[in-house]
């Protein structure tokens, strides 16, 4: 039996449209980001239509129906990740990005005494596959404030090398903010062991959980992890909402972020206290038709099931990698079998620059990522300082699978022909 | 195919079969320019005598567009002036923000004409012009050497 698609392509708007002069749409960068399904664009359209007032103010309906629809989402993803301490636990953002530059700057502000509070000694753990929102904030916190960065080393095959877990994650750590699944490899990393040793020595785990959150089911509470990130637009969702979620005691230790309205309890001309969480950290009017648009597009993904959702894409994995092993002069980057890892498949063609590996893809309507995606030191780590990326979501199937590996054997025919 | 207006086999040519490709030791300034959206990379050396550019080798890494481009931009402006290769690499920089719509000067650019096409690809017209970015550079560090 062949792999259909888990999610209607009639859900989707865009895939009514054709690209490359009237070829079929076949979208395989999901990891940049997924396409959107009709009741999410109109969940997000009827917030302006019906319900647009600013959310937290005003005593008029439409700012209660605002309110209540903005509360509702955050309801919404509080469930879908599990949160112990429920919605409370769940800040809107504006990206992943954002949320981890709040926990990098927040922590960077904590005063001496706050258990956050860095300096010269301590240390922040990272990994060498992290995308540069994942390592830049840390990298500047430790260049602020004197701490040392470390991070895991990478083994040949694309997973983390935790030969030195007790060395790295020592008595000086003090974060370890680590990805899920790389957006390059596709690789999941175990948690367990870097949960454990990280708690074991009072470090807090900072997960980014961007390419995890729209392809697998996530509970916060059986992860153990601190904090965790995602945005909303890999997810079905629309731009400009991110999510951080938090164990509230440590969002209530953490000193604000953005000041501004929204976000105090008092306010004097010389000093000001602050809301409780999560309005501490969320300062003006925020993206709210984003926000709501997100709690729909997760209804939508907990319809198909999140389980079904992993299974789907993990079969479909299995059966890209399969064929693409066929393809001559092809390197996979990252682990060739389905162990571990999810359907974000990176590759590189010999003597053809992923950059013109793309234009090809592109001519036969095969939409997919080139370069370094956001990840430079996993790039130069690997070797292939370029390389092209497929990532596979719900409305992918095989067909698609089958025309990607058709164009790249038409762009290894089309560049060969000197 | 719209495609063959991109890859124009002068282009593929350059691209297998790069010129002036191997930095010299011997310069008078180098720089070294990266595409932050792709992560291309060229370094490029000139050596000047007077105001004749009397080398220009290079090396990096990317796409046939930035590999090809840099090549021949090499061959093109070596044994001219600055003031003639500033010339041509107006008429370079015109032409890639032209958006498809200028066949290119052949009298100026000779076989850099090819590069039409690229103007059509919004995409990749950063990445021909890598190297004709790092020449501006270049040639003001070494004009200031002078």
């Amino acid at each position: 039996m062949s792999l259909t698609a888990l999610a209607m392509r009639e859900d989707f708007p865009i895939f009514l449209r054709t690209v490359a002069e009237g070829k079929k749409l076949v979208y395989l960068d999901n990891g940049a980001t997924s396409q959107k399904p009709l009741c999410v664009i109109e969940s997000e359209s009827n917030f302006y239509k019906l319900h647009n007032a600013a959310v937290h103010r005003g005593a008029h309906q439409l700012a209660q129906e605002a309110t209540e629809a903005y509360e509702s989402a955050r309801a919404i993803v509080a469930d879908f990740l599990t949160a112990p301490g429920g919605a409370d636990e769940i800040i809107f953002t504006k990206s992943a990005t954002e949320s981890l530059n709040l926990l990098a700057y927040t922590m960077g502000n904590a005063p001496s005494g706050n258990r956050f509070a860095l300096s010269v000694g301590d240390r922040i753990v990272v990994s060498e596959m992290e995308h540069h929102a994942n390592l830049i904030p840390w990298q500047q916190l430790c260049a602020r404030t004197g701490a040392e960065l470390v991070w895991f080393g990478l083994t040949p095959e694309g997973r983390l090398d935790l030969s030195s877990i007790d060395d790295l994650i020592s008595t000086r750590t003090k974060i370890v903010a680590i990805t899920h699944q790389s957006n390059v490899l596709g690789t999941i990393n175990p948690l367990d062991a870097i949960v454990d040793r990280a708690h074991k020595v009072g470090a807090v785990v900072v997960l980014d959980a961007c390419q995890s959150v729209p392809h697998m089911a996530i509970d916060v509470t059986a992860l153990d992890v601190d904090f965790l990130v995602f945005s909303g637009h890999k997810a079905l969702g629309p731009t400009g909402i991110g999510i951080l979620w938090g164990r509230m005691h440590l969002l209530d230790e953490l000193p604000p972020f953005l000041f501004g309205g929204s976000m105090i309890e008092n306010v004097t001309m010389t000093s000001a206290t602050w809301a409780a969480v999560p309005a501490k950290f969320e300062a003006g009017v925020p993206n709210m038709a984003q926000a709501v648009g997100l709690g729909t597009a997760l209804q939508y993904l907990s319809g198909i099931g999140m389980d079904n959702v992993h299974h789907h894409e993990i079969a479909l994995t299995s059966y890209l990698l399969n064929e693409l092993s066929r393809v001559p002069d092809i390197r996979i980057v990252g682990p060739t079998n389905t162990q571990s890892r999810g359907g974000t498949i990176s590759f590189t063609i010999k003597d053809i620059h992923p950059h013109d590996v793309g234009q090809y893809l592109d001519s036969q309507g095969v939409v997919v990522r080139t370069g370094h995606h956001c990840a430079w030191p996993l790039a130069r780590s690997l070797k292939a300082p370029a390389s092209t990326r497929a990532s596979l979501y719900i409305y992918n199937d095989e067909k698609d699978c089958d025309a990607l590996v058709d164009a790249i054997l038409g762009a290894q025919k089309y560049f060969g022909r000197l | 195919m719209k495609l063959d207006s991109l890859y124009q086999e002068v282009i593929l040519d350059h691209y297998k079969h790069p010129q002036n490709k191997g930095l010299s030791e011997d310069f008078t300034a180098q720089v070294s320019h990266v595409n932050i959206s792709c992560g291309d990379e060229i370094t490029l050396n000139i050596r000047l005598t007077g105001d004749l550019i009397s080398a220009l080798r290079w090396d990096g890494q990317g796409c046939s567009i930035s590999q090809a481009s840099v090549s021949m931009l090499t061959d093109l402006l070596t044994g001219k002036t600055l003031e003639e290769a500033a010339v041509i690499v107006k008429s370079f920089s015109d032409l890639m923000a032209s958006k498809g719509t200028s066949p290119g000067d052949p009298s100026i650019l000779e076989d850099a004409v090819v590069f039409a096409g690229v103007s059509k690809f919004p995409g990749r017209v950063k990445c021909a012009l890598l190297g004709w970015m790092a020449f501006k550079d270049v040639a003001i560090q070494a004009q200031g050497k002078k």
